[in-house]
């Protein structure tokens, strides 16, 4: 082995010059807004203003928890009828699950809003049969369906490619041992798309839990999520503080489940392998 | 069963597509409404071409997405070649774990995190309107150094080491093995990351609002500006043109891929 040239040596310090200016100082920044009162001196009242948002908070994450399982039941199924149909199939069904995600999640969202919405197609088709209206935009509902249709090919994507991935053989030793296809399903395919499923789940979580834009069209306003409160806390100078201090727990909070769920999926791969 | 499956994926696609097919229907809609539908006509298309605004936030989006992806592809590659090198494997997690945050953090925590540090460095340096294209800049460049990195260190992995050594022992510099010998291994992983980090900053909305101002607006922003207090019918037109933009580019994408896999197997069969 030679040693290390300069250049080898140096090669990395735009990188990690980039990365301490630009990611650890921005968060060094959240925890010094967090702690601190406007005059920049030390004060938890920051922190114990957050109790005051604790509905907030719980309502974002039921609301995201519901959406990522209704993700999960609808979009599994989905990759596995996916990965099931020829290679031509699947080639099609690839493109048309990934259009929607290329599409920017405020087209989406405002193309939902606007077939939804009071005065959209649905509701004047569902007059015209003398049905009245359905009140979707502003409701609760509403707002969950929104983030099931923004975040539903997030699910399907991952646990598709797991499952083409997967190695048939194991589903015909399965059944050769006498499996039942139900037998197969759990003990076998599910087991084995876990990794597919963990990515899935995080790729709605996250998003789900954080967003404002879903609330603020679907929701008319009329429900706030922790998404919406942090951009309204940074739309004014003097509320930056709290804002900051709820980012951080958003930010912890988040930051600890994705790790517990890379831990999960990597023992229970390592226990199945 | 194979019935039932085929019936199940039908419903699920429809109901994916079906906002977004009455979205494009209603973008040519003479009458401006979403309900009725009076006529075809272009009309909200030429509003939206007559509309400055539009065209300068589809500049602004391109320029921004091809300066940070390059900008940090650049960095990631020296970045990545740095870390391939490097000895000390706690150092080496953790550059790449601080690298991936941007990547592992909801989108409005990188925002806010950032427009934080701007804020303080305005207020250091007493100006007041730091925020614009170096903010932007800055910031799309950062959230793309993750994809990017995530594309080129594997690349670097799967690299025989000796290729480098034996480069260097007829003579060649550090740096010219790099140039000459590793960097067009790496190529196909600078191409993705590239390709990876210019669709993640076109698409970006959420970190750009809290690092833009008005003087300097994105598409992503230029729509939700538009879209925020009332429904606009040009910005139907300007949903389906974007739709439109990413069909053909997907479809191109993999007819060409397709066409050039049939290219391979026929050469392969001479």
């Amino acid at each position: 082995m030679r040693g290390k040239s300069l250049f080898q040596k140096m090669a990395a310090a735009p990188h990690i010059t980039w990365a301490v200016m630009f990611i650890v100082a921005p968060m060094l920044f959240v925890l010094y807004f967090a702690f601190t009162d406007a005059q920049g001196n030390f004060s938890l009242s920051n922190v114990s203003t957050l109790a005051s948002y604790s509905n907030v908070f719980i309502l974002s994450i039921a609301f995201a928890l519901i959406a990522t399982v209704v993700c999960l039941i609808i979009g599994y199924p989905l990759a596995y009828f996916m990965a099931r149909s020829s290679p031509k199939m699947q080639k099609i069904l690839m493109i048309l699950i990934m259009l929607p995600m290329w599409c920017n999640l405020l087209i989406r969202t405002y193309a939902l809003m606007a077939l939804l919405d009071n005065g959209g197609l649905l509701n004047a088709l569902l007059e015209k049969l003398g049905l009245g209206k359905l009140h979707i935009v502003g409701s609760d509902f509403g707002v969950i369906l929104g983030m099931v249709y923004d975040f539903l090919p997030y699910m399907v994507l991952p646990i598709f490619t797991t499952m083409t991935k997967l190695d048939k053989r194991y589903i015909e030793a399965a059944q050769d041992l006498g499996c039942t296809a139900f037998q197969t399903m759990v003990k076998v395919i599910m087991p084995l798309t876990l990794s597919g499923v963990i990515s899935g789940v995080t790729m709605v979580f996250v998003p789900s839990i954080s967003t404002f834009y879903i609330s603020q069209k679907l929701g008319a306003g009329k429900i706030e999520l922790i998404g919406d409160t942090i951009e309204r806390l940074f739309k004014n100078t003097s509320t930056y503080s709290v804002g900051a201090a709820i980012s951080l727990v958003m930010m912890i909070l988040i930051l600890i489940s994705v790790w517990i769920m890379n831990k999960f999926s990597d023992d229970e791969g390592g226990i199945i392998i | 069963m194979k019935f039932l499956s085929k019936f199940y994926m039908f419903i699920i696609f429809a109901l994916l597509y079906a906002p977004i097919l009455v979205l494009i229907v209603f973008s040519f809609n003479d009458a401006g409404s979403l309900s009725e539908f009076s006529g075809i006509s272009l009309k909200w298309y030429g509003e939206l071409f007559r509309d400055e605004a539009a065209i300068t936030a589809l500049k602004n989006s391109l320029i921004l997405a091809v300066l940070s992806s390059v900008i940090a592809t650049v960095i990631a590659t020296f970045g990545a070649l740095g870390l391939h090198h490097m000895r000390n494997r706690y150092v080496k997690g953790a550059i790449k774990s601080v690298t991936n945050v941007p990547m592992m953090n909801p989108d409005i925590v990188t925002g806010v995190s950032m427009m934080l540090l701007f804020v303080a460095v305005a207020s250091l340096i007493s100006t007041k309107d730091i925020f614009g294209f170096g903010t932007m800049l800055i910031a799309h460049t950062t959230f793309n150094l993750p994809y990017a990195l995530l594309s080129i260190l594997p690349r670097f992995n799967s690299l025989d080491k000796s290729l480098s050594e034996a480069a260097q022992d007829l003579g060649a510099t550090p740096a010219k093995a790099f140039f000459s010998v590793e960097l067009p291994e790496i190529v196909p992983g600078i191409v993705s990351g590239l390709m990876m980090s210019f669709t993640m900053s076109l698409d970006d909305f959420v970190i750009s609002h809290f690092v833009s101002s008005p003087n300097f607006q994105t598409l992503p922003l230029y729509v939700y500006n538009q879209t925020v207090h009332n429904v606009k019918f040009s910005m139907y037109a300007l949903c389906a043109l974007i739709v439109a933009t990413i069909l053909a580019i997907l479809l191109v994408v993999n007819f060409a891929g397709s066409a050039s896999n049939k290219k391979k197997s026929k050469r392969g069969a001479i």
